[in-house]
Parts: C-alpha cells; structure tokens; sequence
C-alpha cells in the first residue's frame, strides 16, 4: 500500500505516477483522465501499442500489466502506480526476438500489421499461462479478444502454435504473475 | 474524455468516506465498464475512488461451507480458483463465456455485479434514454431492439441486464456484502438488482457511499450437476441473445433440486422461480425441462424486433437442464 499512498492526487489536476515500462522505471505527470495508452503514445513515444476502437472492443492496444494482458485503453494511467508494463516494444531481447514474433514472421500472420502488436502481446501472454488449455479451439478462444479486420487469423493461429515450441508456461493457478 | 478528480485508497473505511462525501463519484477497479462509458459521455462522475487495492483480492471456503469472493478478485482469477471449478463449474462456465481474455484480466466480481447494459440507446447520448437520464424517454421500445430484453421490462425501458456472471450467481444463490457509512449489511443476490419499473436509473439497492466487498455463494447443492448453456451471434466475445444456467440434482430419476436462471433475455439477471418449482420431485426427462422452459418464458413481453428469443430461450433452458442432469451424480 505504501507505493500507492505515494500518488499524489490534486483533485483533477495532474498526477504523478511511478511506473515500470519495458524494464525501464519512469515517473510520467499528467492528469487522471489519461488512460495507458494514450500515456504510452504520447508521453513516452512508444507508439507500437495501436489505438482502434479505445473502448476495450479490438485489441490493438493489449499490453501486459504485471505480465497480463489487458486492454491500455480502458485502464488509467494513474492506476498503473508501481506497476511493470511490457509493450511490443519491449518484446524482443538482447538474444533477439520473441518466439512470437519471430513465428509470426515465419508464418505471415499478418496483412495491414495494425492489429499485429495487440496480437503479439495476447500470444505472448497466453503461451505464458498455463491455465489456458494448448489445442487450437482454446487458442482461438483466448485470442478472441484481438480482431483482425483484414482476416489473418489462420496465420495467427498457426504462428502461435508453432511460437509454443519455444515457450514454456510460467503462471500456474494462484501464483502471482 | 471529461475531467474528474481521482482518489486512491488503501483501506475500505476511507473508500466508502470518499465515496460518501461527494455525490459526484464513483469507485473504480476494473474500470472496465466505467471508462468505455466515461468515454461516451454516458457516466460522468465528478471523482473517481479508486478501490482496486483494497484488500479485497481473496477467495476462501467459509466454516459453513459457503465461498466468500472478494470484490476485487478478477473474473479470470474467479474462473480458473480451484474451489470454483471444483464445487462452481457454473460460475466458472459463465465468467470464461463472458467477454475477452483482456476484459476478464482487468474485471473485477464486484464490478461485474455493477455492470452497465449494452442498450444502444443508453450508450448514445443522443438517444432518448429513462436509464441514462430520468423521464427522457425510451428509443428501444420502438427503435432496434432485437437484442433487447422480454422479461422484466416496463413502458420505460426494456434494456437487457448483460452479466453471464451474474446468471450463474442468481441460479448458484448469493450473498452481497456492503460496506457503508452506517456500518455493514448484508444482501441476498436476488435482490439488489431493481427491476426497471418506472424508474429504470435506479439500478439497484446501493446507497450512497456503500461499497459491495464481498459475494459469499451459497453451499454447493449437493450431488447436482450444472450447465451455462450461452446462445450468441459469434461463438467468442459476444453478448448473450440467451443464455441459461442450471443446477439440477436427481435422485432416483426424479428431480430433487433444480436451479434455473436466465441471461441475454431479462432486465436483471433472471432467477426463474416458478420453473424451479416446476422442475422439483418430477422425472429428470425432456418433457419436463420442455414445461419448466415453457413455464420460464411465460409472461415474456415482445417488441417488434426481439420476439425470436422467446423460442430461443426456451431451447437453451431446455438444453441447459439436460446437460445439467447429465453432469449430476446419479443417486
């Protein structure tokens, strides 16, 4: 609770807000209205998390939150104190890229590419979580969250499969991400 | 998005005094009704209490028998707890039918139960809407209201109650928890939610200031087997046009406890009573979950758009019942 006491608020004026981003600790100042995506893009140029419906409806703007995959657009930045973001930006390691994107690169699970960071980080999460069954019915089911209007899903889908070679589930039930 | 002020919290005690004090606000946790809605200019609270931190993120089996849930526990950390897939598979079944992987992660239970419906006309500002703002009027009630509700509903609104985790509730039995300025209460699930009458913006029985923490599930029906049956127009991350869950006990090929509740088709979540009645001490066979359906859906009101649920709802009560005996130990 300590960290959180440390928010300052000043009615809806602006706000400080401690958080991790892709390893990275950083404090951004703004005002309580400002959801994580919006912070993301536009206060710290990390533009590879996509904006499409900004009402929890498409995906595009999935990151992970203490390694769960949630929708940027509906969660406020000033919520996010203390907490570990990872967005595609942060996939990728020294070693090279994530067994996701590498599979999707592999597999052209992709057409236009705007909803391709939205569907990476899901991927990446739900390989991750082993409460998440491995067949393909599952995968598409947990997936269905992250629409592809230019219809790549049978690329996406094989991707992931294939992406799992390289993954092993981390988060059993009850564990803590 | 309009301004609010916002307000962190750490204990129940000063969320509810926050609350409490400024009729403007409202509390946040998922928020993942709240700020689509902000976002449409359909709620517009002055303050936001934020109460995803509260300590409120456990689940754990009362002496009694009973599954305390806290109010911040996520819809995805609830469908996949061990004591819920174990004695709840209904609710476990409704929360994984609901929404997506993402939504799930950030929903919370207490959220759930505060979930706002999926009218057109009540997310439209430009719309005529008794829910959103009192005696303005009713679009759905001639407008698009194929996804609308047919029981339940009033002159002055008819908007369905969207929560698959609250058909499971009602059909398993629930205790609210509230926490408020004048102490704490407790509440059967049945009823907090309002039914729409002739005040459709006045949801349910909170007061100003009182805070859902906790909702404790009944014991378990001993020996019964249930089933979320969710008929939707996409097999994933849709709304329900209906949905049913049922809990049946057989003894003998006779019923001997059945619990039936209703999605997609009423204003609240809908516990349908009277086919319960109709289900207990008779033959685990179609014929009677056909008359129970029947005795479910009577006194359902159509409108231009929505009369195909009737005859739908029918099928997935029916269809619920029987996979629901299925999945029952056979005594």
């Amino acid at each position: 609770m300590m960290e959180h006491s440390e928010t300052r608020s000043q009615g809806s004026g602006e706000t400080t807000v401690n958080l991790t981003v892709n390893g990275e600790p950083c404090q951004l100042t703004l005002p309580p209205n400002v959801v994580l995506l919006d912070a993301l893009r536009d206060r710290l140029g990390l533009t590879g998390t996509k904006k499409g419906c900004d009402h929890g409806q498409c995906g595009a703007c999935t990151v992970h939150i203490d390694g769960q995959a949630v929708n940027s657009c509906l969660r406020l930045a000033v919520m996010c104190e203390g907490r570990h973001i990872t967005t595609v930006e942060g996939l990728a390691s020294d070693v090279g890229l994530h067994p996701v994107q590498q599979a999707f690169l592999e597999h052209d699970a992709y057409q236009c590419g705007f909803c391709t960071p939205g569907q990476m980080m899901s991927a990446a999460a739900l390989l991750e979580d082993s409460r998440i069954a491995d067949d393909d019915a599952a995968v598409r089911e947990a997936m269905s969250g992250n629409l592809c209007r230019c219809g790549a899903y049978k690329n996406i889908l094989s991707a992931i499969q294939d992406a799992r070679r390289h993954v092993s589930p981390q988060r059993t039930e009850g564990e803590s991400p | 998005m309009r301004e609010f002020a916002f307000q962190p919290t750490a204990r129940i005690d000063q969320a509810v005094q926050a609350h409490a004090s400024d009729a403007g606000a409202a509390f946040i946790a998922g928020g993942t009704t709240l700020i689509d809605l902000v976002k449409l200019d359909v709620m517009r609270p002055a303050r936001l209490v934020d109460v995803s931190r509260l300590p409120l993120d456990d689940v754990e089996r009362l002496d009694d028998g009973r599954l305390r849930i806290g109010a911040t526990v996520t819809n995805t950390d609830l469908a996949h707890h061990p004591l819920v897939t174990e004695h709840y598979p209904l609710l476990s079944q409704a929360l994984l039918s609901g929404a997506s992987t993402q939504l799930r992660n950030m929903a919370t239970t207490a959220g759930n139960v505060m979930q706002r419906t999926r009218c057109p006309y009540f997310r439209d500002v430009a719309a005529a809407c008794n829910k959103r703002q009192r005696g303005s009027g009713c679009d759905a009630l001639h407008g698009i209201n194929r996804m609308h509700a047919v029981l339940g509903v009033s002159e002055h609104c008819i908007a369905t109650h969207p929560s698959d985790m609250c058909v499971a509730m009602a059909a398993l039995g629930a205790t609210l928890t509230l926490e408020g300025p004048n102490g704490t209460r407790e509440m059967a699930f049945g009823d907090f939610h309002r039914l729409p009458a002739d005040r459709p913006d006045l949801e349910h029985e909170l007061e100003e200031g009182e805070l859902i923490t906790h909702v404790t599930l009944d014991t378990p029906v001993e020996g019964a087997g249930s089933h979320y049956l969710k008929l939707r127009e996409r097999a994933s991350y849709e709304f329900a046009l209906a949905s049913a869950g049922a809990v049946v006990a057989v003894k003998d090929g006779t019923i001997d406890e059945a619990r039936l509740a209703l999605g997609g088709v009423g204003t609240k979540p809908w516990r349908a009573v009277e086919a319960e009645k109709a289900l207990r001490d008779q033959p685990a066979e179609t014929a009677t979950f056909e008359r129970a359906a029947e005795v479910a859906m009577r006194g359902a009101i159509p409108r231009e758009h929505n009369a195909f649920k009737i005859p739908l709802a029918r099928q997935a009560i029916a269809r619920a019942l029987s996979r629901a005996v299925a999945a029952s130990v056979n005594r």
